[in-house]
Formats: C-alpha cells, sequence, structure tokens
C-alpha cells in the first residue's frame, strides 16, 4: 500500500509505479519503452476518470483529508504575491492551527486567515491537526477587526477536523471563543469571504465561516460533525462512518442543493492535489468575481445582506 | 420466581412487592443522594433536592412558568414544525425519532418561547427542551429563537434564554450548524441595540448551542452543577487520553475559570434575573434597532 493514495486510489497507485519503474529502465537501457509507457498513461487516465465519475461521499470525505491535499498555506503561496504573517491573540498565545496575516491579492490588500495542517509528523504536531484551540480564533477575530479597521476584504480558507477537544481549549473557553467569532462576522463592517478547501469539520469550521459568500472545492466536505463522530453516537459504532457520510449530506454538490454553500471551485480529475496551481487560479477567480460584486454594496447593504441570509437557513413547516 | 414464592399461598402472594399500596410517582428517589423524597414537596421547592441541592432536570414549560409571572402569556411561533430535508436515517428514521419525541414531549420540537411578565417587567423568554432528542437546534429551534430574538427587538424588552441541549442536531446536517450562526447573529443586533439578553446554561449545555447564543448572553448564568463546555467529556477523555479533573465543565469550574458571571439556585433565579434586568435596563433609554438607522 503506498500511503500517499487513499483505498479506492489504489489501483491508480499500482499504475504509476509500472510507469515510474518503465522510466527506470528505460534510463539506463536503449530499449525504446515510450510506446509502453504512454499507453499505461492513458490506462491510467481512463482509470482516474472512471473512479473519479462516481465517488461515494466517503471517498470524498477522505479525500478531503487526502495527506497530498494542498493546505492553506499552500494556496497563500499560490494565490498572494505577498504574504506577511501576523500572531497571536495578544491574550495568551498564537496558535499554529490557525495562520492569519496581510496580503496582497490581485495588487488589492486582504487579510487572509485560514486552517493550517502539518504535511510531516512533527509539523501536524506543530499545527495540532488543523484543530485549533480557542486562541487561534481569538487571533483570527482580532484579525478580521484588523481587516475592518482599514477597510480590508478579509478571505478565509477552512480545513479542519474540528476545534481542538482538549483540557486546556475548555478552560480557556473553546465555546465562548467560537460564538463570539460567530456573532462578530455576522456585521463585520468589511466583505468575507470564506471557502472550504479540505474538511468543514463543524463549529471549529464555521467559527472561520460565516461570510458574504460561501464557497467550497468540489471534492472539499462541510458537516455539522464528522461521519465518525456521527456513526459513533448514532449507530452506536464508528464503523457505520461510510454510511453516516451519505447520510449527513456533507458533498459540495449536496450542500450548493440546499443553498449553503454559493460556488462549487472545480478540481482537476484525480484532486486538487493533482494541479495545485490549477485550483488556486480558480479560486482566484472566483474572489475576484464575488469581490467585485461585493464592492458594489455599500457597508450598510452589505451587512443587511449578510444577516438576511443568516437569517434565511433553515428547512422547517409553519409560519 | 423463586421457589418461595411457588411455596407461597396466592392469597398472600403479590406482584411487584409492596410498592403496589404507594401510588405512582408519590416519591421520588434523588440521584445525587439517593434521598427519598415526598414528590409535592420536591415541587414545591422547583425540583431541588432539598437533602443535596441537586437540581433536575426541568421541562421547557415547567420552565416558563416558574420564571414568568401568573399573568397572560402569548406563546411564539408554535405553529413551526420540524421537517427531514436529508431523509436522514441511521438505525432508526429521523421522522421515526421526531415523531416519538413529539409524543412523548407534547412539543413540536425543542425549543418553546413565550412573551410574558417578570415581576411587572415584560420580557421574552426561551427554554430548551431536552426530553425532546437531547434539546438539540436544528433548523425549528434556530428559527424559533431567531423569532423570539426578533420580538423581543420589536418590543425592546429584555430576552430571556434557558439551555438545556446536546448541542446542534446530527439529522439536519449543515443546516442544524448553521443555526449557530443565525442564532449568532440576530443576538448581534440585540447587542446593538441595546436590548439585554440573558443566557441560563442549565445541565447540560454542550456543543453547538453552548458555542453560539448559550455563551452570548450579556449576563451568563449556570445553575449549580450543571455540565457545560464545548465538547463532550468523553470525546475529551478519548482525544487526551487522561483522566479528567474532578468537576471539569461543572458551573463551578466554568465560574473559576471566568467563563461566566455567575451561579444561581434555581430558588432565587427569578428574583436575580429580574433584579439584573432592572438594573440593565434602567440606564438611558435603548437606541432605535440598526435597520431603521440611517447611515450617516
Amino acid at each position: 500500500m503506498n500511503p500517499n493514495y487513499l483505498d479506492f486510489e489504489q489501483p491508480i497507485a499500482e499504475l504509476q509505479e509500472k510507469i515510474d519503474e518503465l522510466r527506470n529502465v528505460g534510463s539506463d537501457n536503449a530499449l525504446n519503452l515510450e510506446e509502453e509507457i504512454q499507453r499505461l498513461q492513458t490506462k491510467m487516465q481512463q482509470r482516474i476518470a472512471n473512479i473519479f465519475s462516481d465517488l461515494s461521499p466517503w471517498q470524498i470525505s477522505q479525500l478531503s483529508r487526502h495527506p497530498l491535499r494542498p493546505y492553506t498555506l499552500d494556496y497563500v503561496d499560490l494565490l498572494f504575491d505577498e504574504f506577511h504573517e501576523l500572531h497571536g491573540d495578544r491574550s495568551f498565545a498564537d496558535d499554529h492551527a490557525i495562520v492569519g496575516g496581510l496580503a496582497r491579492f490581485r495588487e488589492r490588500p486582504v487579510v487572509v486567515i485560514g486552517h493550517q495542517k502539518g504535511r510531516d509528523t512533527k509539523a501536524k504536531v506543530f499545527r495540532n491537526f488543523g484543530m485549533p484551540r480557542p486562541e487561534g480564533y481569538r487571533k483570527a477575530l482580532r484579525l478580521m477587526h484588523l481587516a475592518e479597521r482599514f477597510r480590508l476584504p478579509v478571505v478565509t480558507l477552512i480545513d479542519t477536523p474540528g476545534a481542538y477537544p482538549g483540557i486546556g481549549a475548555e478552560e480557556r473557553g473553546q465555546s465562548e471563543a467560537i460564538a463570539r467569532n460567530l456573532q462578530a462576522m455576522s456585521r463585520l463592517a468589511t466583505p468575507v469571504i470564506c471557502t472550504i478547501i479540505g474538511e468543514g469539520g463543524s463549529g471549529g469550521a464555521l467559527a472561520i465561516g460565516v461570510g458574504d459568500c460561501v464557497n467550497m472545492l468540489q471534492y472539499s466536505t462541510y458537516s455539522v460533525i464528522s461521519p465518525e463522530g456521527c456513526a459513533s453516537i448514532l449507530w452506536k459504532d464508528a464503523a457505520n462512518a461510510e454510511e453516516a457520510a451519505s447520510a449527513l449530506g456533507i458533498t459540495s454538490d449536496r450542500l450548493l442543493q440546499l443553498g449553503l454553500v454559493d460556488e462549487v471551485i472545480p478540481e482537476p480529475l484525480g484532486g486538487a492535489h493533482k494541479n495545485p496551481a490549477e485550483v488556486a487560479e480558480s479560486i482566484g477567480e472566483c474572489w475576484q468575481r464575488q469581490l467585485e460584486e461585493l464592492d458594489q454594496m455599500t457597508t450598510q447593504q452589505l451587512l443587511e445582506r449578510r444577516y438576511r441570509r443568516l437569517l434565511s437557513y433553515g428547512v422547517y413547516k409553519g409560519g | 420466581m423463586s421457589w418461595f414464592h411457588k411455596l407461597m399461598p396466592s392469597r398472600i402472594r403479590t406482584e411487584g412487592g409492596s410498592k403496589r399500596t404507594v401510588p405512582e410517582g408519590l416519591w421520588t428517589k434523588c440521584k445525587s443522594c439517593d434521598a427519598v423524597l415526598y414528590r409535592p414537596e420536591l415541587e414545591r421547592n422547583l425540583l431541588v433536592c432539598p437533602k443535596c441541592s441537586d437540581h433536575m432536570p426541568l421541562t421547557a414549560r415547567r420552565r416558563l412558568e416558574l420564571l414568568l409571572d401568573p399573568g397572560p402569556k402569548r406563546e411564539i411561533a408554535a405553529e413551526l414544525e420540524p421537517e427531514d430535508p436529508l431523509r436522514f436515517k441511521d438505525v432508526k428514521r429521523y421522522r421515526d425519532r421526531l415523531a416519538a419525541a413529539q409524543k412523548q414531549t407534547g412539543e413540536n420540537d425543542a425549543l418553546v418561547a413565550m412573551v410574558g411578565g417578570l415581576k411587572g417587567q415584560e420580557v421574552v423568554c426561551c427554554a430548551f427542551e431536552f426530553g425532546f432528542l437531547g434539546g438539540s437546534m436544528g433548523s425549528v429551534v434556530g428559527e424559533k429563537f431567531a423569532r423570539a430574538a426578533l420580538e423581543s427587538l420589536r418590543l425592546r424588552a429584555p430576552l430571556i434564554s434557558f439551555a438545556a441541549t446536546g448541542g446542534a442536531r446530527m439529522q439536519e446536517g449543515l443546516l442544524s450548524l448553521m443555526q449557530m450562526a443565525k442564532t449568532s447573529a440576530v443576538l448581534g443586533r440585540l447587542a446593538e441595540t441595546g436590548v439585554p439578553f440573558i443566557s441560563v446554561l442549565t445541565h447540560p449545555t454542550t456543543g453547538g448551542v453552548s458555542a453560539s447564543l448559550g455563551m452570548l448572553g450579556d449576563v451568563n448564568i449556570a445553575e449549580p452543577g450543571a455540565l457545560i463546555g464545548f465538547a463532550g467529556p468523553r470525546v475529551i477523555e478519548q482525544t487526551v487520553r487522561e483522566k479528567l479533573p474532578e468537576g471539569f465543565q461543572r458551573s463551578e469550574f466554568l465560574l473559576q475559570k471566568g467563563a461566566i458571571d455567575m451561579i444561581v439556585d434555581r430558588r432565587n433565579l427569578r428574583d436575580e434575573i429580574a433584579t439584573l434586568l432592572s438594573l440593565l435596563t434602567g440606564g438611558a433609554q435603548p437606541k432605535a434597532v440598526s435597520g431603521e438607522l440611517v447611515e450617516s
């Protein structure tokens, strides 16, 4: 098993391995293997297309946490000409599971905030697996108020399994930190664009996810609880995560239908990690368009629209 | 049946022992101190154990009844009923769970909201019904809360909420998560307008409700001994793999950590809330709602 491929991607991994082997042989051998490599590559493309034409919600959920998936700072590199990270919540610590700072997006200064996961074990621990503590949300809030003061748009990148369930996090008021952000973002007097790039894990995601536009990458997920968590509560067994993933409606197409997401940003065949630059370009196009639309509004209109959208969420009978 | 029972002549054999002579529900055992309590007296004591002061759960309607003056009351958005937008099914269908909860509690969903008097002052009050799917917040709870808050804005009457909930309702998926944003947004309007919001956290208040409306009170009050937090203790224990400290996530712990303003015994809640509101609303008159403000 190749750890950089998911279960359902293993057939792709096998072909890729064969191609790599042939390439190695080819380099120190006079034999011309190009034709064979070409054949395998076509076959691999077909296989990817096949697998990706009919992904289950559970498979998409795994893709959203793919070990090779681009993280916030990968997109920050690709999307901004400058990025100056700003640290700390000014009262307790700097949380490494949320990064933020001043950046220049297509010549326009913005404040960017995002969850950050780590790639290798050391980085994963440093980033706390992308699970923020209260100080992370408070840093985010501080940066949002900074943006408001200087009339800079806020763009957020969402990618977290959820807020960290730890003793210290509870002691320092995880609930209050999240609640405060929800309220502050609902009336932040500057445009706010939120984009889910990987895992949109519950309150920990929403705490930087209230804005004027909410976008999702095609293979990202956004959910009230993780499929595993839901399965262990309702099915009394985390092994039912696959069923829970289907039942919860966590995929971008489903959430677009439900009207909870404004735009789904397409990913290349095989997922965002196959071509991060292309995905960043699509995100950039989407933001550009949305910022231009939001620029047309007065602050009053912007806030009124955001408030009405928030109040419209819900499906019920009567009244 | 034991051999001794079989030996007994039928006329002295009784089913269920001597319990039959005691009317159903006249005595209640306190789960906290095991004291056997006379039910009518316990009711008079607002379901607080007279021996150990354990605060036992109250229904939403009983909460409102205990807080509000006996005079006329008006229920808000009583007609709202839940739907099943995801056609959610786990081991049971969401629809069946809803029907069972409705039958069991007599409520349409997990929140009851009313306009009434509190020592003569008009207030809007809502209470979570924990018996209804663990007091979980889905679309109906979010909408009812929002309407209660809007009513409170319209009347310039303080809003009071009693939380008793496990958090967001999983069976409505992301729609439930969005109720956190919705309720927080409407409370933002209240805050801008200077209409007070008192949040009372009762046992238990966790998850998405604690991380939205629960912690956004101008004054956050907890009943003694209530479990209040974002993540549940079991999840935390599994994550950090260590024993949780004594009293972790209880009201007294939250007070010590600075998360809530005060702990108030249920028997004093009505007086305390009325006093706080008279102080909060005793200053200058509230501003007009922001929707009516003209940008200057």
